[in-house]
């Protein structure tokens, strides 16, 4: 892979839960063709599709960018919905917030944020209650020794 | 354990072909939380779910999960047949429960599980 970056730039609707995880699905389909290592394209796909998930859920939508180097994966998914007042409480395995409608689809457990961590190298999360939040998952990729 | 022999002892009806039936599953995980599917490291699994929406298709492709069984009679929409044909990934449905599904797969030989990191 060339030391260039690549940028990408994702819509995430908030209007229809059915089509969450487009921007995932497509991010994914990249680093496929990249050539990357199969367990960091996992790894990548499955933080940002539970990022994708919770705008969809918790703020109508928003917005991911994603930067791709020969280093790392940057993904940064934004939103401007309630902010998350309690983050260490949001990252218990179980707390959720979710409405019983997001629940029928199988989401909603409280393992969102715990997944991002568990999968991510790196995982930022600013958040200001009432102006949104900012979610940054970094996937290291795997350097092979040519 | 090959896919088409899963669907065989699970009497399911094949919805989408996909591209997995003759691959070999060493792993089975039966859930109807998707985000629990994606907390377990897991390779060439196997999903059985009760849940029928586009989101077990998009689980399914996160995670390289190449089969997926819906159980309890379940028969998913077009749009989640169309997303899985789209992504190459086999889908049947089984009338039978979850419970009974997994048993009858546990005892034919499919013992693997996902780990949790």
């Amino acid at each position: 892979m060339s030391k260039d970056s690549i940028r990408l730039h994702f819509d995430i609707p908030g209007d229809d839960f059915t089509i969450a995880g487009e921007a995932s699905s497509g991010v994914k389909k990249m680093l496929n063709q990249l050539g990357v290592d199969p367990s960091v394209v996992k790894k990548t796909a499955v933080a940002m599709y539970e990022a994708e998930i919770n705008a969809v859920i918790h703020a109508g939508g928003g917005v991911a960018d994603v930067e791709i180097d020969g280093e790392k994966i940057v993904v940064t998914i934004r939103d401007e919905g309630p902010g998350i007042p309690d983050v260490e409480l949001a990252m218990q395995e179980g707390y959720s917030t979710a409405p019983d409608n997001v629940r029928e689809m199988g989401f909603g457990a409280g393992m969102g944020l715990p997944n991002m961590k568990r999968y991510a190298d790196e995982l930022k999360i600013e958040t200001e209650v009432g102006k949104g939040t900012t979610v940054v998952i970094v996937v290291n990729i795997k350097r092979h020794e040519c | 354990m090959k896919v088409k022999e899963v669907i065989r002892i699970l009497d399911a009806e094949l919805l989408v072909e996909g591209e997995a039936l003759e691959s070999e599953v060493l792993a089975a995980c039966g859930s109807d939380l998707m985000s629990d599917v994606m907390a377990y490291v897991k390779e060439n699994v196997l999903l059985l779910t009760g849940l029928v929406n586009p989101q077990v298709i998009r689980t399914a492709e996160m995670m390289d999960i190449k089969a997926v069984v819906f159980v309890r009679g379940k028969i998913p929409g077009q749009n989640v047949l169309d997303l899985a044909r789209e992504k190459g990934i086999t889908v049947a449905a089984t009338k039978h429960p979850m419970f009974i599904a997994c048993g009858k797969l546990y005892s034919a030989g499919l013992t693997g599980r996902g780990v949790r990191d």
